[in-house]
């Protein structure tokens, strides 16, 4: 019985380690391809980035609105709660700006991104490789990781800065929306009172946080894909694992740069 | 023709997967222009050495040389220039299901060669034309039959014009007739181009049918290696079970099957 349960610790350790392993070699090899390769004459692929990046991007935008929207106008009502015993509803617009430019629209674009295009990533990789079409890749002398993996790494990097930008927008509309119509607050004076407490500083933690989550959603979702092997029901497995893997190396990614930006102050 | 040196050159390949020793020091050489048919059971470990023939396994020991190039020792861009010149087809094509046919010859166009859309085009069309699929060009993988696709993979992997075509189990999940019409295709392009061809299957027709050479795999080592009329005559007694179509001898028999039935808990 303790042997049963220790050999099941070991045979899990040993497979995370693997798994890293094999994750860090692709984040390397993706590096190398994308960084070293247009030195060597490699062609880079435009088409195929500009396609990803709307597909990451451009598709996720209503999504990324309504969720960012609504959590906009949650955050006025919360903190509105909160403000007005203290008399201070002023501080609403401030607080729902920071809140929503430095945490809340990174984070949940990227949660939402990591559901809807790392988990398509996922699967898309992981079907090619079961039906031999990465194979088919390699024995063309076409190397899968720059052919596959960094145009829809390029294409996240570029589309979850871009949408988080749109996010904070939307979300301060959302907080805006909430104030004039509930909190009876003018809406020029909610614009003067967000522009008055945003820094540049704020929106610009926010689009480190979101670079980061793209090459987190991006290397894991391609990475799922192409460790998958067997069937269909392997192709489920990878996909899942792609999204639960993102959200948790997000957060906790995200916890590490917020804490890196409040210690430089 | 003969005296040059082989093209692929194989020298005590072994592979294991867990403690199974699917190939067990292999050697083997291929001449130029020559067609070798791999044959072998299921699970006789061809499909493995096929992919360790273009690189796609790594062995646990001996070396794969193509065209003098140790393929596993190889600088990646050697070794992606060596792949231009090999084309495989895989067993269920293995064709990009988000292209179209042609778009899916067009590619190796697109990726080695300097040549403009129109042009790349029409040499899908002429590839798809040697497999009597011009008129399937604009569909989709999915929507072609099994056949077909098989027929699609060929013409990918003759895209690039190879020095060497690898082709897994041309006549696989087809009927008959279709396999029978994919032998004739194989024996009409070898005339045609100066192609070497490495075919692995188990269906003994369509082996006898191509061939130049037979090899036959068995537990992980050639039995025998020879022309199709000396296999054909050939007295080993598993090489016999083989062309004879014979089960393997049972131990036991209904006796163990018995107890194979009494130890399972119902």
């Amino acid at each position: 019985m303790f042997g049963t349960a220790l050999r099941f610790v070991g045979n899990t350790t040993l497979g995370l380690l693997a798994d890293t392993g094999a994750l860090w070699r692709l984040t390397a090899s993706a590096s190398e391809r994308l960084f070293i390769g247009p030195l060597r004459g490699e062609r880079p692929r435009f088409r195929s980035t500009i396609i990803q990046s709307v597909r990451a991007g451009y598709d996720s935008l209503p999504l990324v609105s309504l969720i960012c929207l609504l959590v906009g106008m949650i955050m006025a009502l919360q903190s509105a709660y909160q403000l007005r015993q203290l008399g201070a509803m002023e501080l609403v617009p401030s607080l729902v700006a920071i809140s929503v430019t430095r945490e809340l629209a990174p984070l949940l674009t990227a949660i939402i991104v990591a559901g809807r295009v790392g988990s398509a990533i996922a699967a898309e990789l992981g079907t090619m490789k079961v039906s031999q079409e990465v194979d088919a890749l390699t024995v063309m002398g076409i190397d899968p990781v720059s052919f596959l993996v960094v145009p829809r790494l390029v294409a996240l990097v570029i589309a979850l800065p871009c949408l988080t930008v749109f996010a904070d927008v939307i979300g301060i509309l959302g907080g805006m929306l909430v104030s004039v119509t509930m909190l009876g607050m003018g809406s020029s004076w909610y614009v003067a009172f967000t522009f008055d407490s945003l820094d540049l500083q704020d929106i610009i933690t926010g689009l480190v946080k979101a670079g980061v989550f793209a090459g987190i959603i991006g290397l894991i979702g391609c990475h799922q894909g192409l460790a998958t092997e067997g069937g269909a029901e392997e192709v489920g497995r990878s996909t899942t694992a792609s999204v639960v893997r993102s959200i948790v190396l997000i957060i906790g990614a995200d916890l590490f740069v917020t804490a890196l930006f409040y210690l430089r102050g | 023709m003969n005296d040059e040196a082989p093209i692929i050159e194989v020298e005590k390949l072994s592979k294991s997967y867990g403690d199974h020793r699917v190939l067990d020091g292999v050697d083997l050489e291929v001449r130029r222009g020559e067609t070798l048919v791999i044959l072998g059971g299921s699970g006789s470990g061809k499909s493995t050495l096929l992919r360790c023939l273009v690189g796609l396994e790594q062995p646990d020991a001996g070396t794969v040389k193509i065209r003098g190039t140790d393929v596993f020792n190889a600088d990646e861009r050697i070794l992606s220039k060596l792949r231009q010149q090999m084309g495989m087809a895989f067993q269920t094509g293995a064709l990009f299901g988000s292209m179209t046919v042609a778009e899916n010859i067009e590619l190796p166009l697109a990726e080695f060669t300097e040549l403009p859309a129109s042009t790349r085009r029409i040499i899908a069309r002429i590839k798809l034309g040697m497999v009597g699929l011009e008129d399937s060009m604009d569909q989709l993988p999915s929507q072609l039959s099994g056949g077909m696709r098989k027929r699609a993979a060929l013409a990918r992997a003759l895209a690039l014009d190879p020095e060497i075509l690898f082709f897994d189990e041309p006549s696989a999940g087809l009927d008959p007739v279709t396999a029978a019409g994919l032998d004739r295709l194989l024996l009409q392009l070898k005339k045609a181009f100066t192609v070497t061809l490495v075919v692995v299957t188990h269906e003994m027709q369509s082996a006898f049918a191509i061939a130049d050479r037979l090899a036959l795999l068995h537990e992980g080592h050639f039995l025998i290696s020879d022309t199709p009329d000396v296999v054909r005559e050939c007295s080993h007694p598993t090489v016999r079970r083989f062309l004879d179509r014979q089960p393997p001898v049972a131990e036991g028999g209904a006796e163990k099957f018995r107890e194979f039935i009494d130890r399972i808990d119902l």
